[in-house]
């Protein structure tokens, strides 16, 4: 896929790249859905329920950027959900322990990393599937979720409080909070390791083929445990950012939370067996998922359970799209 | 040393060797741990225990396991058993609730039927995706699995739906012969599936198209005809499995019921040395792949640990088998073994990976 998606097609075509068709897509997508929601309820074109998008949705973005960066390389993480309750359970636990804040950030963002790391080595180096041995990342954080405690664990630390409730807003009273910037300035990090770094093109470059890229002489091994690392990362940050957003650690939270995060990159029109995708269409489809949770609510006869149908039915109508462009350019 | 290993080689070489030593040594623990472990006794006319209770626990993700197995074998892998196993049980439960009379035995086998079908249908739709439109298996499962759970609780309308019936509670909870009726139902269903694939053709055929989907097509298989029909096969399986464990609490909940089963499920299929990659099974390696898990939970959960706390011990466990089975791993360490006695581990590996 990825090695002829540099063609633009035929001189009558438009001149649309094959490989942004799926993220202009869920553009288009959002733009309908918001439309939709702007012409039904009157209170949907507030700036503030766009922003409340973000803030509701912060960690999840964080979350599935470094998704992007594993799903590039063709691999999948489903440590992902566990990892960012664990890493808010330690935040909290310790926190209650009393150390000072500094310490447990620092604690709290090396684990989702550490693990990250243990696991890339797994899947190199051995040669067992990602799916399964990040399946043994998600049962080993689960874990140790409970293992820490079995209740959930309140956090009143100064810093967590303060930053938890610090609104930074434009004069008409709309605000944003630092969750949201935190989780911009990842995805910016993001944006530009993978479009100019070296480690960036590896990246696309083992997605699109491992063994061209092994002959290739690129550092295929580094970057396939660095990804998973990247990945560790991304779910710490997303867990510290939730531990924000709820000011708790609870043992059996952001379940199923891989795969959001997974339809969330896939909708932004990352292809699943890698080589292909952007980091501002994983940003497109977290919002994509956002903005059906705030429909939903809108609507207030529909259901959470339609939240996970529509969800379906977009990562089929998705995954069919990007399985039809395929085979047309073929 | 050398003479006895040499003897056992034949044992040990035999791919169900590991499974079964797994099994006899966590019996063998939960026996020193708790020496009641074993006991049997008969109430009623019907046999009570430990050892019963893991043997009717394990029935479903028996179930569960064995249809993954074909799928697996054909380089697959189902994701969407726990919704069906969810959805099979909320449309079952639905419709006793509805029927004035719960314990008629028509209105469950209709009960049994609509949801088996449906069952069937969604099968079919994965099938569809994976071996007509060529998506890949872990992707479109996916979709059925974030959609089917919300279909479930659509059906059942986000409640939990407690019925009251007899002859559906039997599925789980009544007796046959002295012994649960839903280790008959898995053991039906494996000899079923064992008697297709082994007394068939069909099991080489899921294996070659396993192996090598194009080569299979290339030499006169229709390897998607193969691969819908495993498909199909799983979400039956699936379907029964969701009888089984809403009977067993006699309601349906779309939220709980089947939840995480296939991950279960797969690490069942992969402690049974069916490989991943898809291309050979062992369906006798897959159940006892399902008791070592129900053997591990029962016994975590008697040393009181919770549920969720029992997840760090089948993480191990999954690292574990997994590492067992790399082949890099064995490389690795039998290279390094062979550095200073040649021999034995080298040789055993060129012999295994004749019959693969």
């Amino acid at each position: 896929m990825s090695s002829t998606s540099l063609t633009t097609g035929r001189a009558w075509r438009p001149r649309v790249p094959r490989r942004h068709v799926p993220v202009l897509a869920t553009l288009a997508l959002l733009l309908v859905m918001y439309g939709v929601g702007v012409s039904q309820y009157r209170a949907f074109s507030n700036v503030q329920v766009v922003f409340n998008v973000f803030i509701d949705n912060g960690f999840l973005l964080v979350v599935a950027v470094g998704m992007t960066f594993v799903i590039l390389t063709g691999g999948i993480d489903l440590s992902v959900g566990s990892v960012v309750a664990m890493t808010a359970m330690v935040s909290a636990s310790l926190l209650q322990d009393g150390l000072p804040a500094a310490l447990v950030l620092v604690v709290a963002l090396l684990i989702g990393p550490t693990l990250g790391f243990l696991m890339g080595c797994a899947i190199h180096f051995f040669e067992i599937q990602p799916f399964i041995v990040t399946l043994a990342g998600m049962f080993f954080a689960r874990g140790m979720c409970t293992f820490i405690s079995d209740a959930s664990i309140p956090i009143t630390d100064g810093f967590w409080t303060a930053v938890s409730q610090e609104r930074i807003g434009d004069p008409r009273g709309n605000f944003v909070s630092i969750i949201v910037l935190i989780a911009f300035a990842v995805v910016l990090v993001a944006a530009y390791v993978l479009a100019y770094t070296r480690f960036g093109r590896t990246v696309y470059a083992i997605g699109g083929n491992p063994q061209s890229a092994l002959l290739m002489g690129l550092p295929v091994g580094r970057t396939r445990i660095a990804v998973y690392t990247v990945s560790g990362l991304c779910s710490a940050i997303g867990g510290i950012l939730l531990s924000f957003y709820t000011l708790s650690g609870a043992p059996l939270i952001a379940i199923g939370m891989e795969l959001d995060v997974i339809a969330a990159v896939v909708i932004g029109g990352t292809v699943l067996t890698g080589g292909s995708g952007y980091v501002f269409g994983t940003v497109l489809g977290v919002l994509v998922l956002g903005v059906i949770q705030t429909l939903i609510t809108f609507d207030g006869s529909l259901n959470s359970w339609w939240t996970r149908i529509v969800i379906g039915g977009l990562l089929f109508a998705f995954i069919l799209l990007q399985r039809l462009i395929g085979i047309r350019f073929k | 040393m050398n003479a006895v290993a040499d003897r056992l080689r034949p044992l040990t070489g035999h791919r169900l060797f590991w499974p079964v030593l797994v099994l006899v040594v966590m019996i063998l623990a939960n026996t020193i741990y708790r020496p009641g472990f074993l006991s049997i006794e008969v109430k009623n006319g019907h046999l009570y225990g430990t050892p019963v209770d893991i043997l009717r626990l394990s029935a479903p993700l028996m179930l569960v396991a064995l249809g993954m197995t074909l799928v697996i074998a054909t380089g697959g892998i189902d994701l969407s058993v726990g919704s069906l196993c969810a959805i099979s049980g909320a449309i079952a439960c639905l419709h006793i609730s509805e029927a004035p009379d719960q314990n008629s035995p028509a209105t469950v086998l209709t009960a049994l039927a609509l949801a088996f079908g449906a069952a069937l249908a969604l099968g079919a739709w994965n099938g569809v995706l994976v071996a007509v439109i060529g998506i890949q298996p872990i992707i479109a499962t996916l979709i059925l699995m974030v959609a089917g759970r919300g279909l479930a609780q659509l059906v059942t309308e986000g409640q939990i739906i407690t019925i009251n019936s007899g002859p559906y509670r039997a599925i789980g909870l009544g007796h046959f012969l002295t012994l649960p009726l839903a280790v008959f139902i898995a053991l039906a269903a494996a000899l079923l599936i064992a008697a297709f694939t082994r007394r068939t053709a069909l099991g080489l055929i899921v294996e070659s198209v396993g192996g090598n989907a194009e080569a299979s097509r290339l030499a006169g298989i229709r390897s998607s005809r193969v691969v819908f029909l495993v498909y199909v096969l799983s979400a039956a399986c699936a379907a029964v499995a969701g009888f089984m464990m809403t009977a067993n609490v006699s309601s349906a909940d779309g939220n709980a019921a089947g939840l995480w089963v296939e991950l279960d499920a797969i690490l069942a299929v992969v402690i049974g040395g069916t490989s991943l990659a898809g291309g050979r099974f062992s369906l006798g390696g897959t159940i006892l792949g399902a008791l070592i898990i129900q053997t591990l939970t029962t016994s975590v959960y008697a040393m009181n640990i919770s549920p969720q706390t029992a997840l760090l011990f089948k993480a191990v466990v999954v690292i574990a088998v997994c590492l067992i089975q790399a082949p890099a791993f064995r490389a690795r360490f039998s290279r390094r073994r062979r550095g200073t006695t040649p021999g034995p581990t080298a040789r055993r590996r060129e012999k295994e990976q004749v019959p693969a």
